[in-house]
């Protein structure tokens, strides 16, 4: 086949990458990894954060062309220049994150996306078209629908909708249900593996929830750093297996067992209000207690208001009502309260929300307790041996990987400039927790030890309230659970009892 | 399945021993301060011997006047000293907010402001001994100036007025009441064309530093620059402005006071505005009038952004341009050169200086391996 050239109409085809090898300056991104994707099959990526799949992916879709190593698409060499290649032999991506027009409709998104847009768009007669494409179709969306009214679900449905109306027959799907509900996942999962097995599809999907992988897929491939550490069956491997050969031989912090009972209330909202910064209500009078020794976890989907509830908590973001109250006394986020009380924050995003880039990662582990001995003389004076003395320590301690206690930390990978956050919020008597997202887009060594560090406050009597996009998170970690939609909470129950199909449909708003 | 041997896990919890990147590596982000800044002046002078060749002129004569007028004899460097002293103060006043993330271009405003605080306190004190006069002008003149700028912080903290543009508007609002003043109340009857306040005595003026004609308002300015940079860099004060003007939400979530740091660091860097018009009163003029209003607050906006907003940096970038703005009496004198081209020349460095800013970071020799 040549580029350029359509694909033949219908039926799926494969994709091998063969002794792939990307460097970017000295970083060796891929080093020689294989990946075959067998036509009509649903192939899944697995690999921590850093391990290449991204890289390996934007290789095959002509984003970045690799230093060494051959794409075969259908069984012959293709030479992918850019994604417009990639396009005209049939691949199509489908990203984390929305690509749609929010303010379009569902069918002026999709024909937009076409090559081909007229100048002028003959509208009956494009719905006419639209619409017996989507009579083949498995998903249903809401043609005339706008983008910004429809729910995550049918957002992602569309996305890969527009693949499949742009004729692209090998998709790639990268965390395609990060964004999802369990149900909403296994729903658009479920529909797309029924394409597959009807052979009109070859799907290669990126992910590293393990529950996916055995439920959907034939095959695996999974790298680590960079490497190919292993591929096969999913039918002949076990999640155990496959977490093993994606990790190595790192060993993980054992997360101490859950011990202890529930004490006093020590955090407690009542009635909260809060705005987004678009001044609608996001935060809709909710009401919680959190006591001593216990992890309330709030689940929802990114969006719901949960930010701006962790902002209020942290000081970033005035509520607009109600009253916040920690250990009996009001709560406003100042220095002074926080210190009082034993505050802890990991907020999501750390680097965004709770460090100073261009500051060394010394600074930042003492911005909690720069202005008291020893690092402040006579309550004014910075004492700078005392920074570095401590952060050396806190750094072998909580294992951030720093060239130098000087260096700046925004020069840290993401799991690092975590780990400094978690040695300074944690390092002292924790009695009240609040985490936000505090795993996202970590490794798995980085995970093993927050869950760990997140256990061990609670079990010295920490009052934990973990906000978390990750369901599996949450039931892992939380005593209690608490659904948020649309800045309410809509539902509470305690974490052993909490039946997965009811927080899913509570989740999206049912 | 087949698996890969299992690669060595990396050394954790250590500091790494990573190879030594080398003299130019390490320094880079020092090396960048100097040798940036360094070639956006070099850029500015050589398009600036374009526009002097334009009228005819060799630009080298040019050049030449220009180290002769600022540095060549001590005459020329008393008056370079003269004229970099308020440069010192005025640079502050865009400095020190710089370290919160604000951009203040106000200081011509607390330096009129401050003027007048100071005069009034002097014309107010008559007959008291001179150093109490010229310890209560030094108080007026930087809580007047220090106020002015703060109610730009206020306005920003408070009511979302962008400090930028309030601490402009504010400058015209300064010229206003003090033109208002000293054409009103505050006028010398004896001031006829050049309508202006009274004297504030000739023994209330602070005088020159012994053994030459520059005035104590250079030691005030050494002064402040190196406590705005211990203030900065060496006291929780400071880190805690660092902190906050680093990143908003880091200060938030470890409860810093946002408000409290703005209005003070606003309230020390009007100060210094204000005490350059102090000074400027007290060492130059003897009275307050419109000769006030020279460029001097506008003039320290372009020697912070200079100096990288770094205090200590401020005093060499302030002797510099101090000694272009000296050097422009000769050029006219000697190559014919309207006065306004000191002006023009100075416009050409802002407008280099701020495109350097995007070389940051972007030196290839500089830059680290990892």
């Amino acid at each position: 086949m040549i580029i350029g050239e359509t694909p033949p109409p219908s039926g799926a085809f494969g994709v091998d990458a063969i002794a792939m090898t990307m460097r970017f300056g000295d970083f060796l991104a891929l080093d020689n990894v294989e990946l075959k994707v067998r036509p009509g099959s649903f192939h899944a990526l697995l690999g921590e954060n850093g391990a290449g799949k991204s890289t390996l992916v934007k290789c095959i879709m002509g984003y970045y062309h690799a230093t060494e190593g051959d794409i075969i698409v259908g069984g012959r060499e293709q030479a992918i220049a850019n994604p417009k290649d990639a396009h005209a032999l049939g691949l199509g991506m489908v990203y984390q994150h929305f690509t749609l027009v929010p303010a379009m409709t569902v069918a002026e998104n999709l024909v937009l996306a076409r090559d081909d847009v007229p100048a002028v768009v003959n509208w009956p007669k494009e719905m006419k078209e639209l619409e017996s494409f989507l009579a083949r179709m498995p998903f249903k969306v809401p043609l005339s629908a706008k983008v910004s009214d429809i729910s995550a679900g049918e957002r992602q449905k569309c996305e890969i909708l527009k693949q499949l109306y742009l004729k692209r027959r090998f998709l790639i799907l990268d965390e395609p249900t990060s964004v999802l509900t369990p149900a909403e996942a296994d729903e658009v999962l479920g529909m797309l593996r029924d394409m597959v097995v009807k052979g009109e599809l070859t799907i290669l999907m990126i992910t590293h929830k393990f529950r996916e992988v055995m439920a959907f897929a034939d095959d695996v491939t999974i790298l680590r750093r960079g490497k190919l550490a292993g591929a096969g069956k999913v039918s002949e491997l076990t999640p155990d297996a496959m977490a093993r050969t994606m990790i190595g031989a790192e060993e993980l912090t054992v997360q101490p067992p859950r011990t202890g009972e529930a004490g006093k209330a020590r955090l407690e909202l009542e009635k909260v209000r809060a705005l987004d910064d678009a001044g609608a209500v996001a935060v809709h009078n909710v009401s919680l207690t959190v006591r001593a020794g216990e992890i309330v976890g709030i689940a929802g989907v990114s969006g719901n208001g949960q930010r701006q509830l962790v902002e209020v908590l942290a000081g970033q973001r005035d509520a607009e009502g109600g009253e916040i109250r920690v250990a009996g006394d009001p709560y406003h986020a100042s220095r002074e309260e926080m210190r009082r009380h034993k505050m802890s924050l990991l907020p999501e995003e750390p680097l965004k929300n709770a460090c100073v880039g261009g500051m060394s990662v010394a600074d930042n582990i003492a911005f909690r307790e720069f202005d008291r001995a020893p690092f402040a003389s006579g309550g004014w004076w910075l004492n700078r041996g005392a920074f570095r003395d401590d952060a050396r320590k806190k750094i072998g301690q909580y294992k951030i990987k720093t060239r130098t206690p000087d260096t700046p930390i925004s020069a840290l990978s993401g799991g690092n400039v975590q780990r400094a956050v978690l040695a300074r919020e944690l390092a002292g008597d924790v009695e009240v927790l609040i985490a936000a997202n505090p795993c996202f887009g970590l490794d798995f060594a980085a995970v093993a030890q927050i869950h760990a560090e997140i256990m061990a406050a609670r079990n010295r009597g920490a009052a934990v309230l973990l906000v978390s996009e990750d369901l599996d998170e949450l039931l892992e970690l939380s005593d209690r659970l608490v659904v948020m939609f649309h800045g309410e909470f809509v539902y509470e129950a305690r974490t052993s009892e909490a039946d997965l199909t009811v927080v899913g449909r509570h989740m999206a708003g049912h | 399945m087949t698996t890969e041997a299992a690669d060595s896990t990396e050394a954790v919890g250590t500091i790494a021993p990573a190879a030594d990147p080398g003299f130019l590596q390490r320094h880079g982000a020092t090396i960048e301060y100097i040798l940036i800044p360094g070639a956006a002046l070099a850029g500015a002078l050589a398009v600036f011997g374009i526009f002097v060749a334009m009228f005819g002129k060799n630009p080298l004569d040019l050049y030449f006047y220009m180290y002769y007028g600022a540095f060549g004899t001590w005459f020329s460097w008393q008056n370079t000293l003269t004229r970099a002293a308020p440069l010192v103060l005025t640079a502050l006043c865009t400095a020190l907010p710089a370290q919160l993330g604000m951009v203040i271009i106000g200081g011509e405003g607390a330096l009129l402001i401050g003027a007048l605080s100071a005069t009034s306190a002097a014309l107010a004190l008559q007959g008291l001994p001179p150093l109490v006069v010229q310890i209560a002008m030094v108080i007026a003149g930087v809580t007047g100036g220090g106020l002015w700028i703060m109610l730009s912080g206020a306005l920003r903290q408070y009511r979302g007025v962008n400090e930028t543009i309030s601490s402009l508007l504010l400058v015209y609002i300064a010229l206003a009441i003090l033109n208002h003043l000293v054409e009103g109340m505050m006028r010398d009857p004896a001031s006829l064309n050049k309508p202006s306040t009274r004297e504030i005595g000739a023994a209330n003026m602070i005088g020159s530093i012994p053994g030459t004609d520059v005035h104590w308002g250079l030691v005030f300015g050494l002064v402040a620059a190196i406590a705005a940079y211990i203030l900065i860099y060496h006291t929780v004060f400071g880190f805690a402005a660092r902190v906050a003007g680093g990143n908003i939400r880091a200060a938030k979530i470890v409860g810093l006071g946002v408000s409290k740091l703005i209005l003070t660091i606003c309230f020390l860097a009007g100060g210094a505005a204000g005490l350059a018009g102090m000074v400027e009163v007290a060492a130059v003029q003897g009275r307050t009038n419109a000769n006030l209003a020279a460029g001097y607050g506008f003039t320290g906006i372009l020697v912070a952004f200079l100096a990288r907003q770094n205090p200590l940096a401020i005093i060499p970038v302030a002797i510099l341009l101090g000694g272009i703005s000296a050097s422009g009496g000769l050029l006219q004198r000697r190559l014919g050169l309207p006065d306004a081209s000191v002006l023009v020349l100075q416009g050409i460095i802002f407008v280099f200086v701020l495109a350097s800013d995007a070389l940051y970071g972007r030196i290839g020799f500089l830059k680290g391996k990892s």
